[in-house]
């Protein structure tokens, strides 16, 4: 089969659209909507969900015929919890200052219900290298509404981007005031529903 | 081998523990060195932060630490004797609990009357992100600090401290938006840690 066949290439980029973790299979929403009140936070998760994704992928479908079907998630969460730490340490270690910033999403990575939802409905039944593609097909797809969530709810709600003032100062003098409510978790879920609903309107068919 | 039977369950789950314990021991300890020198690195980096000193490279920090900063004990409480720019400024450490986990900060005083603020730097260990974290990541935030006086006149009570409403402008500070939790945290950690040392005290130790 060659690396980028027609049926490989679906299963990159459905999840990017069509078959989107968030939108579609509904996954990963508590993590989506905790880290995207800026959008910094919710591009460097979506980066490490994408790379712990697509690695923990290839590991559980290079070995997916000898794991115990009885004991088979127990498996899935010990790799993707070593794959976490052995890549926090070595952060640790190297890149201290990055470390430092991922640090506080180690946690939602291991309980990311989109790694466990990609092991279980794709890395057991497949070769290593679709796996890695399926990872991260569903680690960009994840990023992309992260991304989407994060920059509405920084601009709207702090009036920058990427903690860059956009709305300038004399804007604010003439009376504009920030929507604190999109700092808050609650707007996340209000907005991530707009997006779902924006999406199944103009881009999704039902099978 | 049936890969459904028991014997084959429980040895596999066995083998499986004992590698992936082998290797996260073995990565701990081969890299324990390199992660201690940058926890000691960034120790320095954070105390030069509150010194409004912030963002300097990894070497410059090392070299400007250690030409201005000294490290002092008084009854076993750490503080540090600095000097910037001709003025001595002394750096105390704080440690707190913030909403989810603990923060730990570096508060500058003014050396010359011991009670004006001359800088600080807040860290945390795992406040959410964009809400609690921003006690670290808000360089802004921090800077409100600079110039709040500790004490009020004729009082010894720590009046510096992080409030939703601020009632005294000269010793209080806006708590962070949407992270009145952490903010309280903050606060708390000022008072506790301010009162543990005695600051007029270090005051004349340093003056003689």
């Amino acid at each position: 089969m060659a690396l980028f066949s027609k049926q490989n290439k679906e299963i990159f980029c459905n999840p990017l659209n069509l078959d989107n973790p968030i939108m579609v299979q509904v996954l990963g929403i508590c993590s989506s909507l905790a880290v995207t009140s800026l959008l910094k936070p919710a591009i460097v998760m979506g980066l490490a969900v994408t790379i712990i994704t697509a690695f923990s992928n290839v590991i559980i479908a290079a070995i997916r015929n000898t794991i115990p079907n009885r004991i088979r998630i127990i498996v899935q969460l010990v790799v993707v919890a070593a794959l976490v730490t052995i890549v926090s340490q070595i952060l640790k270690a190297v890149a201290y200052d990055v470390s430092v910033q991922l640090s506080v999403y180690v946690g939602l990575i291991i309980t990311n219900c989109i790694l466990m939802g990609r092991l279980e409905a794709f890395a057991m039944t497949n070769k290593p290298w679709p796996s890695f593609l399926d990872g991260v097909g569903n680690g960009l797809g994840y990023a992309l509404i992260l991304v989407i969530v994060g920059a509405l709810r920084e601009f709207v709600g702090r009036g920058s981007l990427l903690g860059f003032q956009l709305i300038p100062q004399s804007a604010y003098d003439a009376g504009y005031m920030n929507n604190g409510m999109m700092t808050m978790s609650a707007m996340a879920l209000i907005l991530l529903g707009c997006v779902i609903w924006v999406h199944r309107a103009y881009f999704y068919k039902e099978k | 081998m049936k890969t459904t039977s028991n014997t084959y369950t429980i040895i596999y789950s066995v083998v499986l523990v004992v590698i992936v314990a082998f290797l996260l021991a073995f990565v701990y300890t081969a890299l324990k060195p390199m992660q201690d020198a940058n926890v000691a690195l960034d120790k320095k980096k954070q105390i030069l932060n509150s010194l409004n000193m912030r963002n300097l490279p990894s070497d410059q920090a090392e070299q400007t630490y250690n030409q201005i900063i000294q490290k002092q004990e008084v009854g076993n409480k750490v503080y540090y004797k600095c000097k910037v720019k001709g003025k001595t400024v002394f750096v105390f450490p704080l440690k707190g609990m913030g909403l989810w986990g603990g923060i730990s900060g570096f508060l500058a005083v003014d050396g010359y009357d011991m009670k004006t603020v001359y800088g600080v730097y807040f860290n945390h260990e795992s406040e959410t992100a964009g809400l609690g974290a921003e006690i670290k990541d808000n360089q802004k935030w921090q800077e409100k600090f600079i110039g709040k006086k500790i004490f009020n006149d004729g009082s010894s009570d720590i009046a510096l401290g992080v409030k939703k409403v601020v009632k005294n402008p000269v010793s209080e500070v806006d708590a962070v938006t949407g992270a009145t939790l952490t903010s309280n945290g903050v606060d708390a950690m000022l008072k506790d840690c301010l009162k543990a040392y005695n600051l007029p005290t270090i005051r004349t130790l340093a003056n003689n």
